[in-house]
């Protein structure tokens, strides 16, 4: 099938704000997004820019904002899409190139929740034990693969980003309900702040960006109701 | 943290500080006592007595007793304080630029304070003329 592919694209070196690009992609109904863009940039203009990696849905690397809902270009089939696709770089950060974005902010909203286990109490012998309950408890956060769609399709995040954004939320559920975590409180300072989690409004785009089908929202709910019981 | 600040307001954001929380906890807690507030206001001034035999007389005798004073200046304390909230966190969401964030708030808050200081005064220090 023939596909139109609209691109925003933007070259700092030449333009002065992101402009519409259309493409005429020969494609199967299987073809994924990523693949639409790895013709246009190998056979049709090579100054095309964009993310990818692993192209399995894995490394994240490739989240962009495709028929105006954030999703991963490796993952997203072109039958579910029909035959006009149009693809942006995610909202919020500012872009470099084409669908490539700055992720500096977002990795240093990530970087403040401290995503890593702390506990300072004595290692035991062998391994810390953990029952699968308490395995189960954080489940949904470990499924994270930071590729930004949730934090780049929320509304608040927008509009001055000073908002941690959910991605970062869900990546501190991850250690706050593990039961082997001793660094709620060191996380919290960053998640109770003005720019934390109190800024959520539930409008639940993240849960439905969010490729690895996390229910983004209801962490930051949970998230919510520890830092309130904690204080409370 | 995804801020660097570089302006007061921002710095004032990046600060560790339970303030959120407790506008949080208030929002919830303010809702929930305005809905039966208000509810008992419509009850007493539309059911129980006919909506069109209100007149300033009927108004009057209810605002001399102290009880109603303090029913209705809980309303508007209430309704003022969590709606003003409420366009807090529009404004915050919505309007971009910080100078119009900053003056928005500043006429907008001058308003609620207006609106507080007339409603607290006609409740308090009016005299109806009912002995």
């Amino acid at each position: 099938m023939q596909v139109t592919l609209k691109i925003l694209r933007f070259d700092p070196a030449k333009d002065k704000k992101p402009h519409w690009e259309t493409y005429q992609v020969e494609a199967e109904p299987w073809d994924r997004v990523l693949d639409l863009l790895h013709k246009v940039k190998w056979y049709q203009d090579g100054s095309l820019a964009f993310r990818r990696s692993c192209g399995h849905g894995i490394c994240g690397s490739d989240a962009m904002l495709i028929n105006g809902r954030n999703r991963l270009a490796c993952k997203t089939l072109v039958k579910d899409l029909g035959s006009v696709i149009t693809v942006e770089p995610i909202r919020g950060l500012p872009v470099e190139k084409d669908l490539i974005v700055d992720m500096e902010p977002f990795f240093a909203a990530y970087r403040a929740v401290k995503p890593y286990l702390i506990n300072d109490e004595p290692p035991p012998q062998r391994e810390r034990l953990q029952s699968p309950e308490e395995r189960a408890r954080f489940d949904q956060g470990t499924k994270c693969i930071l590729c930004a769609s949730c934090t780049t399709s929320c509304p608040v995040f927008w509009v001055n980003g000073t908002y941690i954004g959910p991605a970062a939320i869900v990546q501190a559920h991850r250690f706050i309900f593990d039961s082997r975590d001793r660094g709620k409180r060191e996380r919290f300072k960053a998640l109770a702040s003005g720019s934390g989690v109190w800024r959520c409004r539930t409008a639940y785009n993240c849960t439905e960006a969010c490729p690895r089908e996390i229910p983004v929202t209801q962490l930051i709910e949970e998230v919510k109701r520890e830092i309130l019981f904690d204080h409370f | 943290m995804a801020i660097k600040s570089k302006r007061y307001q921002e710095a004032r954001l990046e600060a560790s500080t339970n303030l959120e929380l407790y506008w949080w906890v208030f929002m919830r807690i303010s809702g929930l006592v305005l809905v039966f507030l208000l509810i008992g206001h419509m009850w007493m001034n539309a059911v129980l007595v006919d909506l069109n035999s209100i007149d300033y007389e009927y108004v009057a005798k209810r605002l001399s007793q102290t009880t109603w004073k303090v029913y209705d200046w809980l309303i508007l304390a209430l309704a003022l304080l969590h709606g003003g909230n409420g366009l807090r966190y529009v404004l915050d969401d919505w309007v971009r630029d910080p100078a119009k964030r900053f003056w928005t708030k500043v006429v907008v808050y001058g308003l609620l304070a207006f609106l507080f200081f007339l409603g607290s005064l006609s409740l308090f220090n009016h005299d109806f003329g009912v002995n």
